[in-house]
C-alpha cells in the first residue's frame, strides 16, 4: 500500500490558485521532498495532507484513508512538524510532549516511557523541565520533530524542518530525520526551499512552482537532466571566432555566451579546462577566469522553473568577479 | 462525534496551568472590576435604587453587577485565546490531533469556564470586605448556577467570534463595540427601569441583562423581571451560543 496517494489535489483560495492539479504517490519507508520557493504551495499541500484544510478538488489519501472524508484516521496515523512553531511557550517541554500524548490518547505508562525515549532521541532530556519560551530556536524544533514521533505515527510531514537554523543545528535535524527514516522505517514527506537540504535527505523529490509540480525524480537523475557539468569562462577578444570553433566540438553540449562570460556544458568538465584554455589562446582569446561547476539541485531547479539558466550563470560570474577583485594579487595585476 | 474524556481534561489542565502562571494576568484582569466595585460602590453610596430599600444600599445593587461584568469580561477572553493558539501556531496543534471537534470545544469551555468562575468567586470575596452582606448558602447556591451559564453564554460567543477571524487585531474592536455595549445595557450599573424605552428594549436582548438580574435576585432579593424568566431565558441563551460557538468553530479550518 502506498502511504501517500495525491490524485489531482486542487486548493484555491478566493480565485487564487495555490495548489494545482498535482498527483504523486509515496511508498511505504520513503523520504519523499517537496522542493520549491516560497509560494510555490508546499505548505498548503502539507496542510491538505493532514487535514488542516479541506481540498477544493481533487482526492488524497494518507496511510489509506481519505484526507477529506476519514479524517480522524488520517489524524491518527500521521504525525506533523509545522513550518511555523506550534508549541505553547507557557509549558515546559515536557508538558508539552504530555499535552501531545494526552491528545493522541497513549496510555500513562507508556506516555512517560515515549517521553523520555524522544526526549533522548533530540538531546533534550536536561531542558525537559524549563518553559518552551527560553528554549532556542533548534531546541524548539528538536522539540517538535521529537513530539512529533512520540505517537508512532507512520507518516511524518516537516515543513521546512530547519528553516532558520544555523548550519550545525541543521546538520544535526538532518541526522535525525534519516536516522528516523532508516531505522523506524517512518515514511517521511518534507518540504523546503534549501537545495542542499532536499539533495542530502531525499529519495526522490517533486519541485513545485506556482502549485504545479514541474519534475518529479530521484536528485541524481533531476541533475543527469541538465547533461553535465557547466564551465564558465571569462573571455577578453574575439569571441565569435572561438565560438564558432566550440560549435564544432561534439563534446560542447551546449554554449551561452552573456556579457563576457561563456558558459559551456559537458560532461567530465574538469578534464576539459587545458583544452579550452588552449584552444582560446589559439584564437588570441584571453581567458582571465574559469569556474567549474557540478549540477546542483538549483541548477535543475532554475531550469524547470522558468528563470533563465543564464541569468543564473551570469549572477554566478559577478560573484566570482567581486571574489576575485577583493583579492589583492588579482586586483593588482589587473590594474 | 465521539466525546474524548481525555482530550478535554488534558485541554482543561492546559487551561489551569496557563491561567496559574501568568499571575500578572489574573491581577491585570481583576483590577477594573475592583476598581468599579471600590470607587462606583463607596462614591454613589447613597444613590437611591428603584424597588430598593436605603439599607443595602448602592454596594448591594452594583456586586452582582460587577461579577456578571467579570464573567462577561473573562469568559469572551475564551475566544482570545483561541486566537494567541492561532497566532503562535499551537491551534494547528491542537487541529491536528485525532480528537473529536466537539471534544475540542468542550475542551474550551471547561478551560474558559473554571478561569471566569475563579474570576467570579475573587470579586465576590472583594466585594464582601466592600461591605456587600453573604446571602444564605442556597441563595449562595442558585447564584452560582447563574455564573456558569453567563460564563457559557460568553465562551460561546467567543469561540464564534474567534473561528470567524484571522488574528488577534480584530479582536480589539469586538471587544469596544460588542462586549461594552452588553456590559452597560445588562443593567449591571444602573437599573433598567433608569433608561429611556428605547435603550431598554436593547437591554432585554442582551443575555447578560437575564445573567445580572438573575445574580440579583439570588443574592439580595431584588429583581425587574422574575427570577426563574431569567433562569430559562439564560439557559436558552447559553445553548444557543454554545452550540453556535460548536457550530463555527467546527466549520472554521485548522490554519
Amino acid at each position: 500500500m502506498d502511504a501517500i496517494r495525491v490524485d489531482n489535489l486542487v486548493k484555491t483560495f478566493d480565485g487564487f490558485t495555490a495548489v494545482d492539479h498535482i498527483s504523486f504517490t509515496v511508498g511505504e519507508g520513503e523520504l519523499f521532498g517537496l522542493l520549491g520557493p516560497n509560494g510555490a504551495g508546499k505548505t498548503t499541500t502539507i496542510n491538505m495532507l493532514s487535514t488542516l484544510l479541506r481540498p477544493t478538488a481533487g482526492s488524497a489519501a494518507v496511510a489509506g484513508f481519505d484526507v477529506a472524508r476519514d479524517r480522524d484516521s488520517v489524524r491518527k496515523s500521521i504525525g506533523v512538524v509545522f513550518q511555523e512553531p506550534a508549541l505553547d511557550s507557557k509549558l515546559t517541554g515536557r508538558e508539552n510532549l504530555e499535552f501531545h500524548t494526552m491528545m493522541y490518547g497513549i496510555g500513562k505508562a507508556e506516555r512517560r516511557r515515549r517521553i523520555s525515549e524522544v526526549l533522548a532521541l533530540v538531546e533534550l532530556e536536561d531542558k525537559a523541565a524549563t518553559l518552551v519560551e527560553k528554549y532556542s530556536g533548534g531546541m524548539k524544533r528538536r522539540l517538535e520533530i521529537a513530539r512529533g514521533l512520540t505517537h508512532r505515527p507512520k507518516v511524518l510531514f516537516l515543513d521546512e524542518p530547519t528553516l532558520g537554523l544555523d548550519t550545525q543545528t541543521r546538520r544535526h535535524i538532518w541526522e535525525y530525520i534519516r536516522k528516523l527514516n532508516n531505522e523506524a522505517g517512518v515514511t517521511i514527506i518534507l518540504t523546503t526551499h534549501y537545495m542542499e537540504e532536499a539533495d542530502f535527505l531525499c529519495g526522490r523529490i517533486a519541485i513545485m512552482d506556482h502549485g504545479k509540480f514541474v519534475a518529479l525524480d530521484t536528485p541524481a537523475r533531476l541533475k543527469d537532466t541538465l547533461g553535465g557539468d557547466v564551465i564558465s569562462l571569462e573571455i577578453e577578444g574575439n569571441a565569435a571566432a572561438f565560438l564558432d570553433d566550440l560549435g564544432r566540438l561534439d563534446w560542447v553540449k551546449r554554449s551561452k555566451f552573456h556579457e563576457d562570460v561563456l558558459s559551456l556544458t559537458m560532461e567530465k568538465g574538469e578534464r576539459r579546462i587545458p583544452e579550452l584554455v588552449m584552444l582560446a589562446r589559439e584564437k588570441g582569446v584571453t581567458v582571465n577566469c574559469v569556474n567549474l561547476r557540478k549540477p546542483s539541485l538549483e541548477d535543475v531547479f532554475l531550469h524547470f522553473t522558468g528563470r533563465t539558466i543564464r541569468e543564473q550563470e551570469a549572477n554566478q560570474s559577478e560573484r566570482n568577479r567581486a571574489r576575485m577583485m577583493g583579492h589583492p594579487g588579482f586586483g593588482r595585476r589587473r590594474s | 462525534m465521539s466525546i474524548q474524556g481525555t482530550a478535554i481534561y488534558v485541554l482543561w489542565r492546559r487551561e489551569m496551568i496557563r491561567y496559574v502562571r501568568a499571575k500578572s494576568r489574573i491581577i491585570g484582569s481583576l483590577a477594573m472590576p475592583v476598581f468599579f466595585l471600590g470607587f462606583l460602590g463607596l462614591g454613589f453610596r447613597r444613590m437611591p435604587i428603584p424597588g430598593m430599600d436605603a439599607g443595602t444600599g448602592y454596594i448591594g445593587f452594583l456586586t452582582p453587577g460587577i461579577i456578571g461584568m467579570t464573567l462577561l469580561f473573562s469568559s469572551s477572553m475564551q475566544g482570545m485565546s483561541v486566537l494567541w493558539d492561532k497566532e503562535f501556531g499551537f491551534l494547528k496543534e491542537i487541529m491536528v490531533a485525532p480528537v473529536s471537534r466537539v471534544s475540542l470545544v468542550l475542551g474550551r469551555v471547561a478551560g474558559g469556564t473554571t478561569t471566569s468562575m475563579i474570576q467570579g468567586f475573587l470579586i465576590f470575596g472583594a466585594s464582601l470586605v466592600l461591605g456587600f452582606r453573604l446571602p444564605g448558602i442556597g441563595a449562595a447556591a442558585f447564584g452560582v448556577v447563574f455564573m456558569l451559564l453567563i460564563s457559557f453564554t460568553f465562551i460561546g460567543l467567543g469561540l464564534i467570534f474567534a473561528s470567524r477571524m484571522k488574528d488577534m487585531q480584530g479582536f480589539g474592536i469586538i471587544m469596544n463595540f460588542i462586549i461594552f455595549p452588553f456590559f452597560f445595557l445588562s443593567g449591571a450599573l444602573t437599573p433598567l427601569e433608569n433608561f429611556p424605552w428605547f435603550i431598554r428594549a436593547l437591554s432585554y436582548a442582551d443575555p447578560l441583562t437575564y445573567g445580572v438580574d438573575g445574580l440579583r435576585a439570588v443574592l439580595i432579593g431584588r429583581s425587574s423581571l422574575p427570577v426563574l424568566v431569567d433562569l430559562a431565558v439564560m439557559i436558552g441563551f447559553a445553548l444557543i451560543m454554545l452550540f453556535l460557538g460548536a457550530y463555527f468553530f467546527e466549520k472554521s479550518e485548522g490554519v
